[in-house]
């Protein structure tokens, strides 16, 4: 649980600090001081927050700012979906969670290997990157560029070594090994083509098709006539080894 | 865009992003009890994770670029790899982009 917070603190660092370069593009944007936190405040989710704004000092119609931002939180829903069951918050605690859920909480969540400390986790990095991404958008927005550009820290690398460290314990059976490779195809062939956002999701959706293929067939009626119970399926020799590695993981996982 | 309008435009796209937020969490959860969808879940992680090391390494926003956070990469990769601890892993990466980019690359 210690680790998990020391990972969400480190997470919350290095993702916060670059509040000062949108607070500063922001105001350059010709997006007052007021609404740029008004957007970290209320909209809080990085992509669609720099979307945002550069549809507005583009030009673009309101329209098209609403729909781009909505377009790159859509990831948010899924990531929402995965860590509701870990989290169990209801109530206020529950639109809390939801409005702190972004990558770093839900990387930092998800690579725990118990359900306390992934709670423990998705609240330090969560809360603390909301705490500090505001925090540092409104020095942006004041000082505007006078503070520096985060890059020259590494705090880009810094955030990339952070994901790294939570997938690399989780790639341990060939099926995540094999989701893995698919993403990194997936995520640097869409970079180019597609606006920021979309990426993670086309990796989510090649991940369910390797998946559902690589998977137990559903012990479906017709599946049990042909095959009888006990054959799982048509990949011999495959999907046992997934079957094994995925149990190891979902025992790991439950409290 | 006028002041009013770009208010209306930022609490819009405010409310509609908490409410993508906010739908993910109103997921029944016995939807994802079911073994196969846990399963799915698992790699779904695996996926999302691994994409965002890559935006996060050679995205730019608009296209691909290989500076000096690949080679940070590559050194916290080797870190893991030695079992290094996270905060280790991360520092280690920030400290050697800064250091190829003070040296004037990437």
């Amino acid at each position: 649980m210690r680790a998990a917070v020391r990972q969400g603190v480190s997470v919350a660092l290095a993702t916060g600090l670059y509040g000062i370069s949108f607070g500063a593009l922001s105001v350059v944007a010709g997006v007052g001081v007021l609404p740029t936190m008004a957007l970290s405040l209320l909209l809080f989710s990085g992509g669609s927050q720099f979307a945002l704004i550069g549809v507005v000092a583009a030009g673009g119609s309101p329209v098209a700012a609403v729909a781009t931002a909505a377009l790159l939180g859509a990831r948010n829903t899924l990531y929402g979906a995965v860590v509701a069951p870990l989290l169990g918050a209801r109530g206020l605690r529950r639109l809390a969670a939801a409005q702190v859920t972004i990558d770093e909480s839900t990387a930092v969540a998800v690579a725990q290997t118990d359900r306390r400390a992934a709670r423990a986790g998705f609240w330090t990095a969560g809360v603390g990157v909301f705490v500090l991404w505001n925090a540092f958008t409104l020095v942006g927005a004041l000082a505007g560029d006078a503070l520096g550009d985060p890059r020259a820290w590494g705090l880009d690398a810094a955030a990339a070594a952070a994901f790294l460290a939570l997938v690399w314990p989780r790639l341990a059976s060939r099926a995540a090994q094999g989701v893995a490779a698919a993403a990194v195809v997936v995520s640097a062939a869409l970079v180019p083509v597609v606006p920021p956002g979309i990426p993670v999701l086309a990796a989510a959706a090649a991940a369910v098709l390797v998946g559902v293929l690589t998977g137990p067939r559903p012990a479906s009626p017709a599946a049990l006539a042909a095959h009888g119970p006990t054959t799982g399926g048509g990949t011999p020799g495959h999907a046992p080894d997934d079957a094994t590695d995925e149990s190891d993981e979902s025992e790991a996982r439950t409290p | 865009m006028t002041t009013t309008v770009l208010w209306v435009t930022v609490l819009a796209a405010s409310l509609a992003c908490f409410a993508l937020k906010l739908a993910g969490h109103l997921v029944p959860e016995h939807w994802l009890a079911d073994e196969r969808v846990s399963r799915l879940t698992g790699l779904v992680t695996v996926a999302l994770l691994t994409s965002l090391v890559v935006v996060q390494t050679v995205g730019d926003g608009r296209g691909l670029t290989v500076d000096a956070r690949l080679p940070a990469l590559a050194v916290a990769a080797v870190a893991l790899a030695l079992r290094a601890p996270f905060v280790l892993v991360v520092v280690l990466a920030a400290g050697a982009a800064a250091a190829l980019r003070a040296l004037g690359w990437g």
